[in-house]
């Protein structure tokens, strides 16, 4: 009966909690449906031999990381020094899709700032994005050698999440 | 005065709304109209508060061409819906589905309503038996009556 002023404060104690656990997440992170299936198939022109196709059955066999960018993309500046510290590692295939782009101004960006990736499919309309649910740019997928995709990652990769969360993966999927 | 250009720049502001709007209309208006219902139910997943009708982001016209592009197909309205389910979960539709991940959603509401319910209902009987427990002494009894014939008068 003592206890029954502590009650409002409990109840406070829970609602502050949800609070706190409500402004750690971030409404943009949208759980893909993507991940543990198939990655979607194409076939698309490479960005800078328009002569050339890649499709991802070509890297059956190999864990290879898809990265959705685009020369437009702010965000992916912030990530580009990560994947190029990564890409020089040479870990695994690292695989750019040039997003709702120009050739000539994604091309630009790569000889600027640097060349991260080992090809970059070109979706100029954006359609294979679609396919992959790409919302927000930039985006990437870990991708398993029977090409199922098993990490979707949303906005800007940081050395951090390289570290603690995409490189731990792509040791375990390795060793299958 | 200024209540009329205030009305015109209005008016106006809605002329050039609705000639963008209407450029966007496909050649057949029966598809348009189809792919306003269907998307009006669903998310644009840019700008997280508008439906993918109304967003003007670039992902919701690149959605809403592939969408007219299957009603074409003759789609029906659950595979188009799948179609966006497939890529971006059911956090596109604004009436998510009911299924083991969305009882608490669906049935929380009800249970915090049936928790309310019975905690009114025993705070009532208590209160109830607190109120029948009371006995007069027979000091009390006669001030009643008193004070009864007291108000008879």
């Amino acid at each position: 009966m003592k206890a029954k002023f502590l009650i409002p404060l409990g109840l406070f104690v829970v609602l502050v909690g949800f609070l706190a656990v409500g402004l750690g997440l971030d409404p943009r992170e949208v759980p893909s449906p993507l991940v543990n299936k198939p990655a979607p198939l194409f076939k698309l022109t490479q960005l800078e031999q328009p002569e050339l196709q890649f499709a991802p059955e070509d890297l059956k066999g190999k864990v290879w990381l898809f990265n959705v960018w685009a020369s437009w993309c702010v965000a992916c500046r912030q990530e580009h020094p990560v994947l190029m510290e990564f890409a020089r590692t040479k870990t695994i295939p690292v695989i750019g899709l040039d997003y709702k782009d120009q050739r000539k101004d994604a091309m630009g960006v790569l000889r600027r700032s640097g060349n991260p990736y080992d090809l970059t499919a070109f979706d100029g309309d954006g359609r294979v994005g679609i396919d992959y649910g790409v919302y927000g740019v930039p985006e990437s997928y870990l991708i398993d050698k029977a090409g199922v995709i098993r990490y979707k990652h949303i906005g800007p990769i940081s050395a951090e999440d390289l570290q603690k969360k995409i490189i731990p993966l792509i040791n375990e999927l390795n060793k299958s | 005065m200024k209540y009329l250009y205030a009305l015109a720049l209005a008016l106006l502001c809605c002329a050039s709304a609705g000639a963008k709007e209407a450029t966007l209309l496909a050649d057949d208006p029966v598809v348009e109209q189809r792919l306003i219902a269907i998307s009006e139910e669903l998310r644009c997943l840019v700008c997280q508060n508008e439906s993918l009708a109304g967003s003007r982001a670039d992902l919701a016209q690149d959605l809403r061409r592939e969408l007219r592009g299957l009603i074409k197909q003759g789609k029906t309205d659950a595979e188009i819906k799948e179609f966006l389910v497939s890529r971006y979960g059911d956090f596109v539709l604004y009436r998510p589905p009911v299924k083991p991940t969305t009882w608490l959603l669906w049935a929380g509401p009800f249970g915090l309503m049936a928790v309310g319910v019975v905690a009114l209902f025993v705070y009532l009987r208590r209160r109830n038996a607190a109120i029948t427990s009371e006995v007069l002494t027979d000091e009390e009894r006669q001030r009643v009556q008193a004070l009864l014939q007291e108000g008879e008068k």
